[in-house]
Formats: C-alpha cells, structure tokens, sequence
C-alpha cells in the first residue's frame, strides 16, 4: 500500500517537478540573454558570450544594402531542449521565376562561434523555398534566415529561441 | 550500410516541385569539445554539399560547425526528367563522399 501511495505521489511530483525544471530553465537561459557571460563556455576557450547584434550579423553580407524583415518565415521551437540538434525549417514566399528568384539563403546564429551556420545556394530549379535543416545553438539568441535575390534584393527573419542546454560546451 | 541517404518524397513527375531529403552520416566536430582524454577534437566538418540530377546542380549547401552531427537537409526540387541524383561532399581534412541515387520520373 505504501508503495502504491509513493508511485502516484512519485508521478504528480515528478509532473510538477518537470514543469518547475522547465520554468526554471528558461527563466535561466532569459537571465543568460541578458547579459550574463556564457561562463562555461568561455571555460573552454570559445568565444561565446557576447550577442551579435542585428546590424553585426548582416552588415558583413548586406555590405549596408537594406535587408527588410519580411516574406521570409524561420519555422522552429521556442524553447531547445538540446542545443546539439534543433530542427529549423526556412520558408519564403519570394518568387522563384527564370527571371527573379532566390539565389542564397544564410542562416546566422548570434551567439554561436561560427556566426554563419549554413548558406543555401538554390535558384529556379528548387521551384520554391522551403528547407528544412538542424542546427547546432550555443544558447539561447535569435536566429537569422537572410535571403538574397539575382536581383540583389535581401529580405530576412528572426527568431528568438530558448536553448536550454547549449551546444559546443562538454555536459560532462 | 551506406553513410549517406537521399529519398524523393512522392513520386516525382516532370516540372512538379517534389521534396527531397538527404541525410549524411558525419561527426561534425566543432573543434570546441574535448575526447575522453582530455584533448581537443579538431574541427573537421562537412563544408560544401552538392546535389546533382543528371549533371545539374539542383541544390548546394555549405555547412559550418553550426549544422548539427550527421547533417539533415530537406530542400524542394521542381523535377526534370533526370536518372540519378548524385549527392557529392567534402570536408574539412579533404574526404569527399559520393552518393547515387537512382530515380524514376515520370513525364
């Protein structure tokens, strides 16, 4: 009887502690976002603490050409349990024609080492944009998807995620 | 088993977009993580990855330390009539892969 009792007490427990971890941890990676060193991963000589900003991520490919935020959609979840592998998926709505299409897609990471994750080179034999892809996230930050058309035009997405575990750092 | 897969979604017919998802079975070591002794793993990632149907490059993609380990890509393809796809890749210490992949397009 006494086990039984300790099995359901167990289960609501551990539902509840699952929910504080979950709370906690993204209460955490927020206080992180804000301003804090990533301190262990510094520990192992990366440079990851500071955030990029906007401008310092898609200066360096606009060369101060006007990127403006729209018909490009980042598809991923808000909150990361593990930085290691997080699925993204990179969506637009810009036209894919013999005359005007997507030439390259960047996807930027603000906070990782490596600030460019990928580059897609696609054109009008991919029909539409639509890739789906998963990354490595050195802690919470934005994700940037930024798009260049043959014409020369940049249209890019944000998207502000939630990594609970980081990647690149040891969890041993 | 093969380290590397390539499927077309669906069946593929002339100048419709069908989805195609590849999957490459490498470590992706960033260069930041340390082995069992206590050294540093050398970066050694895929950096270029190029998709071809027939000789036509259909899609390329050139990863960093920020694609995760054995790298996944989903992209669109808008079909022509092609026999094989042939999936070639490189990375960082020069060892290049190659997949082909049969497929049957119908007009």
């Amino acid at each position: 009887m006494t086990e039984s009792t300790t099995v359901k007490r167990g289960g609501v427990g551990l539902l509840d502690r699952r929910r504080a971890l979950i709370q906690l941890s993204a209460q955490l990676s927020t206080l992180t976002v804000l301003g804090a060193k990533g301190g262990a991963a510094c520990a192992q000589g990366m440079y990851s603490g500071k955030l990029r900003t906007l401008a310092e991520l898609i200066d360096p490919i606009t060369n101060g050409a006007q990127a403006s935020k729209a018909r490009v959609q980042i598809k991923m979840p808000v909150l990361a349990d593990n930085g290691n592998l997080v699925g993204l998926g990179i969506t637009s709505t810009l036209p894919m024609l013999e005359h005007e299409y997507v030439q390259k897609i960047y996807l930027l990471s603000q906070r990782n080492p490596v600030v460019q994750m990928a580059t897609f080179y696609l054109g009008p034999w991919s029909g539409e944009v639509n890739i789906n892809t998963r990354v490595r996230l050195a802690g919470s930050q934005f994700v940037v998807a930024l798009a260049q058309t043959s014409r020369g035009a940049f249209y890019y997405d944000q998207f502000d995620v939630i990594v609970t575990e980081s990647a690149c750092v040891d969890g041993s | 088993m093969s380290i590397a897969r390539l499927q077309v979604l669906g069946q593929p017919r002339v100048g419709s977009v069908v989805r195609v998802r590849l999957l490459i079975q490498h470590a992706m070591d960033t260069g930041y993580l340390q082995n069992m002794s206590g050294q540093y793993v050398p970066r050694n990632v895929i950096n270029k990855i190029t998709c071809q149907a027939d000789g036509f490059e259909i899609f390329r993609v050139d990863p960093s330390s920020g694609i995760a380990a054995n790298p996944y890509f989903e992209f669109s393809w808008r079909v022509t009539p092609a026999k094989v796809i042939k999936t070639i890749w490189i990375d960082d210490i020069g060892v290049e892969g190659e997949l082909i992949t049969p497929i049957e397009v119908l007009d």
